[in-house]
């Protein structure tokens, strides 16, 4: 594993560390916040935050496209699973996200066939295999699986394939930024942007955060090295009182991004004027929908949804830490009345949400981890 | 879903050149390499990185290896993802 010590070697880490803390103007509190749910789960399973200043603070963001999915919308599928000959295909993670009363897997269990796939490819092609049925596929993510859905309402178009749709609930990662750093709840001094997101989008996608904002942000790698570089980056900016967007993640990420991705987006889906966020509430232009041209393959055309909205349980504070004013364990609930085994909230769902990443690589294991390192 | 993981190109399809026989941790299954288009032409032993069977971009092997071990240090979530994807026949 010489390759990965590169980006994991604790004396760096240390070195890293050091020139931080050099960086930090005494008495300043610095809040940054890692929009993408893989940092955070990085930064909690290397107990990062020990290596910072105690007057620097890592706030968690709303990068976990699980987490965001509201429950109507799960019930909304589950109603479209409902109907006569419908199969309705979504990714693993989903199968577990509770709604308004329901997860897909209880659903199942009354007698839906809601299946598990990979890729939207895999519901196309089991569309193809039951031409009696209506596949349709519960599409969710950000930016990195977006194309794929797109890549795959396209193939089918091309190959006439009239019995397969797309329940499209895409949501863009701009939208949820700028609904950040519009809330009054939080003041933030910086972001590390996604890495995976930003392949696709590039880079210039973050300059209004810069231009109209004056806040700095660095699109992040996912190893500990490249988040505390990272960090490391941000504080330089602010230092030198500069406000820009800088690519840490150069070997992976393009600054114009993936353009053959983001035009197949763009030829079969349009902005909705808004969707509702877990947590965030609606955000206007945030989520995408099929294009007229693309309309056959539409399940929101297709099936009559009930497009109940369902407000959150009332003990669940996922909200406030989609929105990194609650750090997980300060949720009334977190280890108790929601674990991983029985989420009540989506934070707790998906591993890149806060709670589950916290949960897994708790206080007391970040603690060990660090020794390890340091042995 | 939202893990993007690293994979080895083992062949090209000859008759279909979006698509590609990729080996990920021993797992081989054909993944779609149409998002790469722009990019140079993608081919045996290149590292592709992989999010629900479309390859997004070309990385070196460093930086597969690297991807590769923070997925396996995630634990269950890669074995699920690996699981899923052995389940996945994409044509």
């Amino acid at each position: 594993m010489r390759f990965v010590d590169e980006y994991r070697d604790a004396e760096q880490a240390e070195a890293l560390a050091a020139k931080i803390a050099d960086l930090c103007e005494p008495g300043r509190h610095y809040k940054f916040m890692e929009v993408c749910g893989g940092h955070t789960h990085t930064i909690y399973k290397h107990g990062l935050e020990d290596y910072l200043p105690d007057n620097i603070t890592l706030v968690h963001g709303p990068g976990c496209p699980v987490c965001v999915i509201p429950m109507g919308r799960v019930d909304d599928a589950i109603h479209i699973a409902q109907q006569p000959d419908v199969i309705m295909t979504s990714f693993g993670d989903m199968m577990r996200v509770p709604g308004g009363t329901k997860s897909f897997i209880d659903s199942n269990a009354d007698g839906t066939t809601i299946k598990m796939v990979y890729s939207p490819l895999d519901a196309l092609k089991l569309a193809k295999q039951r031409p009696d049925q209506q596949v349709v596929f519960m599409a969710i993510g950000f930016e990195t699986t977006t194309p794929s859905t797109a890549m795959t309402v396209l193939r089918a178009a091309e190959e006439g394939v009239d019995n397969f749709s797309v329940f499209c609930n895409h949501v863009t990662i701009i939208p949820a930024i700028k609904a950040i750093l519009d809330s009054p709840d939080l003041r933030l001094d910086g972001f590390l942007g996604p890495g995976h997101v930003s392949t696709v989008i590039g880079c210039r996608p973050y300059e209004f955060i810069a231009r109209d904002y004056h806040k700095p942000l660095v699109v992040a790698g996912f190893e500990p090295l490249d988040i505390l570089q990272s960090i490391y980056m941000l504080l330089r900016q602010l230092n030198e009182g500069r406000c820009e967007v800088e690519n840490q993640y150069g070997r992976v990420v393009p600054w114009e991004g993936n353009q053959v991705a983001l035009r197949a987006i763009s030829d079969t889906m349009e902005l909705r004027p808004y969707f509702e966020w877990r947590g965030l509430g609606f955000i206007s232009h945030s989520a995408l929908r099929m294009r007229e041209d693309y309309a056959r393959f539409d399940a929101e055309r297709a099936f009559d949804l009930p497009g109940v909205r369902v407000a959150d349980p009332k003990a669940c504070q996922c909200g406030e830490v989609l929105k990194g004013v609650l750090k997980p364990w300060e949720c009334k609930v977190f280890g108790t009345a929601c674990t991983p085994e029985t989420p009540i909230g989506t934070c707790m769902v998906s591993s890149e949400g806060a709670c589950a990443a916290y949960y897994n690589y708790g206080r007391f294991e970040r603690d060990r981890v660090k020794e390890a390192t340091r042995a | 879903m939202c893990l993007g993981i690293p994979g080895e190109v083992v062949e090209v399809r000859e008759d279909r050149s979006d698509l590609a026989k990729v080996d990920v941790s021993g797992v081989r299954r054909v993944i779609n390499i149409g998002l790469l288009e722009g990019e140079e032409a993608v081919g045996p032993g290149d590292w592709i990185l992989i999010h629900v069977g479309f390859a997004l971009s070309k990385i070196d092997e460093r930086e597969a290896q690297a991807a590769l071990d923070f997925l396996k240090g995630i634990g269950q979530d890669y074995e699920d993802e690996l699981d899923a994807l052995r389940q996945s026949h994409i044509e």
